[in-house]
């Protein structure tokens, strides 16, 4: 009978963590970060339909770094989690919280029990009714959370983003001036030293932005990207209504859609204006249109 | 070292059950308790219960109207007289609910939760068909529970983003469904409801229109059904409406819906009809 090799606890983890380290790192970086409004998510992707960034709740997204069947089985366990809170509780009994801590306890526990990490790093945001109270927590493939302040950056060469992020980020930035930062930041390339600029069509970007009544989880694209990124255009913002083409809504790209003969939209305009909406503001808590 | 990886994991598996988008078909897996229409003991005898009546709803070209009173009824007693009945199921659909109360509501809360959930986790919108034949199935799953007296009967109304039109589909307790044209109505004031539709409803009429006839079909099963609200000028509390179009579910305000019984007092006063 052959008996094992004798590998101390402390060799195993480190094993296991320089594993996991080593495969995250490969992976392209996410960006998460706050802007005045609320809390930005900025990835290199050229998927359009494989996502790092995801929406879990009203107020609550997810965004991701590393092996994607690993990241898209836990956010699918999130949604369910959070839909059962909201379902059995209320809608505002789902807390960023209370998700980090589930996804803390998975992460862990396969950390020590099972023959492989996950490969994964994770960031749950939530959106809160001031800047002060939103939270952003990180999540790393051996089950630590922390609690960041502003920014979390996940992936490879995250530690070189983050002390650029560091210097650079501070409180109350405008959205364009959080986009551009994230992306001149997303670019840079410490192993050759030069930087890559990064074209909008090979990013994933997001955002949860508070001023919307309810879902405050969008995916920006198309003009509206192009204009925030645009260092010479005046958009800072997202507009506050929602693309009036129809369909899912969860894809905001300035884009007009021609006015409907049925309901017409105020602002609906020429149908092939190219000009994004330049509505910085949120002017209260409109609903878009949508009755009391 | 076990074969499952979550299996140690504080999430049991049913959270990471792969290929399924259905918060019903998760709940029956993982929280069964939290199912509407589970079975009353054999031989209950239920109790007087509230029950909610009267929905409406038609279609016109680009969208459709779905109206439904307020009163929630006891046997003789009113048990509610601001009752909302209409929903919105989703961005493009509305859920007008007649029956027993509490398992309707409870229905309702899951259908909405049911087609969020699909949206998030499949990052697309559920064709209205596919709506459609969700709730025949969580209707079916109450059929126990209707068969011991507490039916709900839903009438679900949305926009088709595929055909660009409005439709109505109705059901039976059984999780029949049975699509609608032109117009529909549930509850226990629909006979009503449905005479004064057949008469003022005709195709081509525009949403405005649509939301007079609506309403007035709601004024009339009041009228001649004890069990429907009428509107309440004094206090203010008139039928709700809403209008679903390729721009989404819209609710009218209280001023919209005042304006629209307003008119609807002033032609009947003229002695004119909804034409």
């Amino acid at each position: 009978m052959s008996m094992p090799f004798y590998v101390p606890p402390e060799q195993q983890m480190k094993d296991r963590a320089d594993y996991a380290r080593r495969n995250i790192a490969r992976g392209r970086p996410v960006i998460v970060l706050a802007y005045d409004n609320g809390i930005a998510f900025v990835a290199e992707n050229a998927s359009r339909s494989l996502h790092k960034i995801s929406e879990i709740y009203d107020r609550m997204a997810f965004g991701a770094a590393g092996r994607y069947n690993e990241f898209e089985n836990l956010r699918v366990a999130g949604v369910r989690y959070a839909d059962l809170r909201g379902y059995s509780y209320d809608r505002s009994d789902v807390t960023a919280r209370g998700l980090a801590n589930a996804y803390a306890q998975i992460l862990g526990n396969v950390f020590t029990q099972d023959s492989k990490p996950m490969e994964v790093e994770l960031a749950v945001a939530e959106v809160g009714a001031t800047p002060e109270q939103d939270q952003i927590y990180r999540l790393t493939y051996d089950g630590s959370v922390a609690d960041e302040q502003g920014f979390v950056v996940m992936g490879g060469q995250a530690d070189t983003i983050s002390s650029g992020m560091q210097e650079r980020w501070r409180p109350g930035l405008t959205l364009s001036a959080a986009l551009t930062l994230a992306v001149e930041m997303l670019g840079r390339d410490s192993t050759n030293g030069a930087d890559r600029a990064l074209t909008p069509d090979r990013l994933e970007v997001a955002v949860l932005d508070r001023a919307r009544p309810r879902r405050a989880f969008r995916r920006l694209g198309g003009q509206l990207l192009e204009a925030l990124l645009a260092p010479d255009d005046p958009t800072t913002d997202v507009p506050s209504s929602d693309d009036s083409r129809p369909g899912a809504h969860d894809t905001l790209t300035g884009e007009q859609a021609p006015p409907s003969p049925v309901n017409p939209v105020p602002q609906a305009g020429d149908p092939v204006s190219t000009e994004p909406d330049q509505e910085p503001g949120h002017p209260g808590n409109d609903a878009g249109g949508a009755g009391a | 070292m076990t074969a499952d990886p979550f299996r140690e994991g504080r999430l049991p598996e049913a959270f990471f059950a792969p290929g399924n988008s259905s918060f019903t078909d998760f709940l029956a897996a993982h929280a069964e308790h939290l199912l509407p229409g589970r079975n009353l003991p054999a031989g209950a005898v239920m109790p007087e219960l509230p029950h909610s009546t009267t929905i409406v709803a038609a279609t016109f070209d680009g969208g459709v109207v779905m109206g439904g009173d307020r009163r929630a009824t006891m046997g003789n007693y009113i048990a509610h007289r601001e009752m909302e009945k209409v929903y919105p199921a989703d961005d493009y659909s509305a859920v007008g609910i007649s029956g027993t109360v509490g398992p309707a509501i409870e229905m309702v809360r899951l259908f909405q939760v049911e087609l969020e959930h699909y949206e998030k986790i499949e990052g697309t919108l559920m064709s209205l068909e596919g709506k459609a034949n969700r709730l025949a199935t969580m209707l079916r799953g109450n059929l126990p529970l209707a068969m011991q007296g507490l039916a709900v009967v839903p009438l679900y109304a949305g926009y088709d983003l595929d055909r660009n039109v409005g439709r109505i589909f109705s059901y039976d307790v059984s999780g029949a469904r049975y699509e609608e044209h032109g117009y529909h109505s549930t509850g226990s004031g629909s006979l009503f409801a449905k005479g004064s539709l057949k008469k003022r409803w005709r195709p081509g009429l525009t949403a405005d229109e649509t939301v007079g006839v609506v309403l007035e079909s709601l004024q009339d099963a009041a009228d001649d059904d004890s069990a429907t609200g009428g509107s309440d000028v004094g206090r203010r509390i008139y039928p709700v409406l809403v209008v679903v179009t390729a721009q989404g579910y819209r609710r009218l305000s209280q001023d919209e819906t005042e304006a629209a019984f307003q008119a609807v007092v002033a032609r009947n006063a003229e002695g004119g009809s909804a034409r």
